[in-house]
């Protein structure tokens, strides 16, 4: 499974939550560790659940309330878990007026879903960022953490087609 | 621990090393460049080298931001003073078999161009020509001198006072006087300071910050550093975009690099001096350039703004003095330092002094970045150094500063580029990006689309920004949709009105600026749109709608 | 030993004597304890300047902007409630560029949510409608925004109806601050900020909440209300407010 859930029982065998707890710990467990800690949860499980949001504020002694709050004001962060693909649209100024728009309404009505949302097998995930710095090769399209410049609807969509297909 | 003469000599012997090689290739490996490829040329080149066994005679370096993201990936030669464009993996042997002949003509990208000849480095000095991960390279560049001299050889009030003279102001976007602001927290009581740098750059369109910490980041480091000896803290952090991977990863690197000779953390130089820097990665929230909501972010909570006073110089991290400059402001630091303030503040116009990097995207020939000095003319860095505007179209505004800034028509081409200019015209500078739009772009789109930036980024804490931000859009969107009626630019502007005046922090008070900047400029656009309910340059989704219909 | 509270505070006052400003507002000479606000010292001088996330007893957040004032040779407005003034400093509570704007961000307050009085339990006793006649407001001309907000009452005693609620957080402060449990925060961010009981969960589900209701009381409209109130019925009592604040610097002596 690409995306396990982060299972409560486990969170001192798991490398991956040695990492997380490794964090706390090189913050001495304090409340500024929180941003810190949910950059590696998100980094090692794709997404934060809610599971992992109640150990981290047990950890740092917080309000849950708090670290929700905080896991919900950053879009950095998501809640819900990724598809097997991620499909990032730049929709920074110089993407936008470089045709940004055009390659994002196609993608929707292609994969038939809208901006952080999956496709129903769970092959894409759709997002959106503002600006990633690429504004000389306006429009950029992030795929699977790899920036490309110069894109058109055509090539994001031979892109994501290969994606679609490539276990069928 | 370290002295003047280790690291001379650790520079010397970097420069001797490579002087040594005959030839020396260097790939652009910064964020542009390396979308296009540039990692695998490199490894071709590499390949290439040892191939042949010229390992002794050529090195291949990768290198930071070559300028010219438009023409990625592009490679440069040394000490020859060639430039490749556009190089594929295929081209490696081609380059190599020309080493010491003459320059392959159908790759070479002419370095007399005025994109080129028209810059002025200091923030980019570095840039394309030391290893962005290697602190000797840095050094071989007097890298680390400027520390050693304020920490040295000169009191921290007169570090202070050569940056007040400098006359450097805050890159970030306001350009509040650096100088003022580091008295300021050099003066604030108390044994516990923090410096911090704003590596937050969520301008879209802004790229500069986050190509000078992926070509040189010790430049920032080391300007960071000589701001805590000047103010007195020991405490440093770095606040940089989680969506700078790259980023992320060299500044890493530095630091650990740094602090391994000695130049950064404990007992610098041989004193008592030290300075721990940490990274802090941002996440996604425009509002974290902000300093109070800055702060929040580091402290590990929703990155809102607090009223100011008290100002963070006084009251910042956990209470403490605080002093925040931008990335950019940092990396003129040490040049400050090591050649004298009064050498900065003869370069620039009125008081704006020293130079300016600017992000050029948009529909211009040359999208990359510059460094020029304040005052150059837009005309100058559009149609020299931009080489114009793509297939040669009509040019119709720019857009500096950002969702804070304005777009400004053809009248101000010849407009000096100053903070006191572009405030005057309504725009700012913003932290650099200019964006060029040509009779294409719809100016109410563009308001609408900057508009919808601050709104979904506005952290709602205050009522005019979250509420008001939102009734703008709506009724911009209206309006591009053919819905809009003559009253709506009334509302328009009485909204803008409000927001403007009342709201908390900067992003609120400047979120207005693109919508009352092109209504002032381009009010006949926005007339067409609410009365005849057309879009003059089709942009809108109105003639979208007319043309399905069709 | 601590020496008795009352030599202490004199004590105190020796060291760091308490500096005393004098300015104006709206021309009258004031003065004021150095730490005051400009908001305090109007309301001990009787003159009125309208607040809402502003509430006694709890920390300040200068978020509403209603009680914005002016200050003479500044451009700024300046929020009352977080604002010290400083000697000689002019303010000006009722121009009438204040008073215009006042008006307005409180229209915008009125369009983000759904106020209808005529149906509400707290009519007639609700800070925001008082708010709309203290500032004579008679209609918004405003499109309504009007979104489409849940009512959870999953709580055995009161319950939270999005629709009112004008994002003051007092019930945030008021948790966190006087009963010490923040089981009340805020989650995402701008128009789509929205309050929360620990993880997003159903009030009535939350671990951390004691059920003191000291939200419910704080609350200036009827977003937090007792449960089986019928219309203009809700009635919020909070005088236990200055009484705990009161109560804590007594501990702390």
């Amino acid at each position: 499974m690409a995306n396990p859930s982060p299972v409560k029982s486990e969170k001192s065998e798991d490398r991956r939550w040695r990492l997380v707890n490794r964090t706390m710990r090189m913050h001495g467990g304090r409340p500024d560790a929180l941003i810190e800690t949910l950059h590696v949860i998100q980094e090692s499980f794709g997404y934060l659940d809610l599971d992992a949001l109640k150990y981290v504020a047990q950890s740092l002694r917080l309000p849950l309330s708090r670290v929700y709050g905080v896991a919900t004001f950053y879009h950095f962060f998501s809640l819900k878990p990724p598809g097997e693909h991620t499909c990032v649209v730049c929709t920074g100024t110089a993407c936008y007026i470089a045709g940004s728009s055009a390659i994002l309404k196609q993608v929707r009505e292609d994969l038939g879903i809208s901006e952080n949302q999956t496709t129903p097998d769970n092959k894409v995930s759709l997002l959106t960022a503002r600006c990633m710095g690429s504004c000389g090769l306006a429009p950029a399209v992030v795929f699977d953490g790899e920036v490309k410049g110069k894109m058109t609807p055509a090539s994001v969509m031979a892109q994501l087609g290969r994606w679609r297909h490539d276990d069928d | 621990m370290m002295t003047i003469e280790e690291l001379q000599d650790i520079g010397r012997l970097e420069k001797e090393k490579q002087e040594g090689f005959r030839h020396r290739i260097h790939v652009c490996v910064a964020a542009g460049c390396l979308s296009c490829q540039s990692g695998l040329v490199k490894d071709a080149l590499e390949k290439e080298v040892s191939r042949r066994g010229l390992e002794s005679w050529c090195q291949v370096k990768g290198v930071g931001c070559l300028g010219l993201c438009s023409a990625g990936p592009l490679v440069s030669i040394e000490p020859d003073g060639v430039l490749y464009k556009g190089v594929e993996v295929s081209d490696a042997s081609d380059i190599l078999e020309s080493l010491g002949g003459s320059p392959i003509s159908r790759l070479e990208c002419s370095l007399e161009q005025p994109f080129f000849r028209k810059r002025e480095k200091i923030v980019l000095e570095n840039c394309g020509k030391i290893d962005p991960e290697s602190v000797e390279d840095y050094i071989s560049e007097n890298g680390y001198e400027a520390l050693y001299t304020a920490l040295r050889l000169m009191t921290p009030n007169e570090v202070v006072d050569q940056v007040v003279r400098s006359g450097l102001r805050g890159r970030g976007g306001a350009g509040f006087p650096t100088g003022l602001k580091w008295t300021t927290v050099a003066k604030a009581g108390g044994s516990i300071k923090f410096v911090v740098c704003n590596a937050d750059e969520g301008d879209p369109g802004a790229f500069m910050d986050r190509s000078v910490l992926e070509s040189d980041p010790h430049r920032v480091l080391e300007g960071m550093a000589i701001a805590a000896v000047a103010v007195g803290a020991s405490y440093g952090f770095i606040y940089l975009r989680a969506e700078y991977p790259l980023a992320v990863k060299r500044i890493r690197t530095a630091i650990a690099r740094a602090e391994r000779l000695g130049v950064i953390g404990h007992n610098i130089f041989n004193t008592t001096f030290s300075f721990d820097v940490k990274v802090r990665l941002g996440a996604g929230a425009f509002v974290c350039g902000e300093e109070t909501a800055l702060l929040a972010s580091i402290e590990g909570r929703r990155g809102s703004p607090r009223p100011r006073p008290p100002y963070p110089a006084e009251h910042g991290l956990w209470g403490y003095p605080t002093l925040i400059n931008n990335v950019e402001t940092f990396a003129n630091i040490a040049p400050i330092i090591r050649k004298g303030g009064d050498w900065f503040a003869s370069i620039g116009v009125g008081k704006s002094k020293g130079t300016k990097v600017f992000a050029l995207a948009g529909h211009v020939k040359n999208t990359g970045l510059i460094e020029v000095p304040m005052g150059t003319s837009l005309r100058v860095i559009i149609y020299e150094i931009g080489g114009g505007i793509q297939g040669d179209r009509r040019f119709k505004a720019v857009q500096s500063g950002g969702p804070s800034g304005g777009c400004l028509p053809e009248r101000f081409l010849d407009m000096s580029m100053d903070y006191e200019s572009l405030a005057q015209a309504g725009s700012i500078m913003g932290s650099g990006g200019l964006i060029i739009m040509d009779e294409s772009s719809c100016m109410v789109d563009v308001a609408r689309f900057f508009v919808e930036f601050c709104m979904t980024e506005s952290c709602g804490k205050c009522a005019p920004c979250r509420i008001g931000t939102a009734q703008i859009y709506n009724t911009l969107k209206k309006i591009t949709e053919g819905e809009g009626k003559p009253s709506d630019l009334e509302l328009l502007d009485e909204l803008c009105d409000l927001v403007k005046n009342t709201s908390l922090c900067g992003l609120g008070q400047t979120a207005p600026n693109p919508v009352l900047s092109t209504m002032k400029y381009f009010l006949n656009e926005y007339k067409a749109h609410t009365d005849d309910h057309t879009c003059p340059s089709c942009a809108c989704r109105m003639n979208n709608h007319a043309e399905e219909q069709k | 030993m601590r020496p008795p509270a009352f030599l202490q505070t004199a004590l105190e006052r020796d060291v760091h004597p308490v500096k005393v400003v004098t300015f104006k507002i709206d021309d009258r000479d004031v003065t004021a304890r150095e730490d005051e606000t400009i908001l305090t010292v109007a309301r001990q001088n009787g003159i009125f300047i309208p607040t809402l996330c502003h509430l006694e007893g709890l920390s300040e957040r200068g978020a509403c902007r209603l009680c914005l004032v002016e200050i003479k040779n500044s451009p700024r407005l300046a929020p009352a409630c977080v604002t010290i003034p400083r000697q000689d400093m002019e303010v000006i509570t009722n121009s009438e560029r204040v008073q215009n704007y006042r008006k307005r961000i409180l229209e915008l307050i009125l369009t983000e949510r759904n106020h209808v009085c005529s149906v509400c339990v707290s009519n007639g006793r609700c800070d925001l409608q008082q708010l709309t006649v203290d500032l004579g407001i008679t209609h918004v001309h405003y499109d309504y925004l009007y979104p489409k907000h849940e009512i959870d009452a999953t709580h055995e005693r009161f319950s939270i109806d999005h629709n009112r609620c004008v994002l003051c957080l007092r019930c945030v402060r008021v948790c966190d601050e006087i009963e010490g449990a923040h089981t009340w925060d805020i989650m995402s961010r701008g128009i789509l900020s929205r309050v929360i009981t620990d993880l997003n969960q159903p009030w009535g589900s939350s671990e951390t909440c004691t059920g003191c209701g000291k939200c419910v009381h704080v609350c200036p409209t009827a977003a937090l209300t007792e449960k089986g109130k019928s219309v203009a019925e809700m009635t919020k009592k909070r005088q236990f407010l200055p009484y705990l604040e009161m109560m804590r610097k007594e501990e702390l002596r």
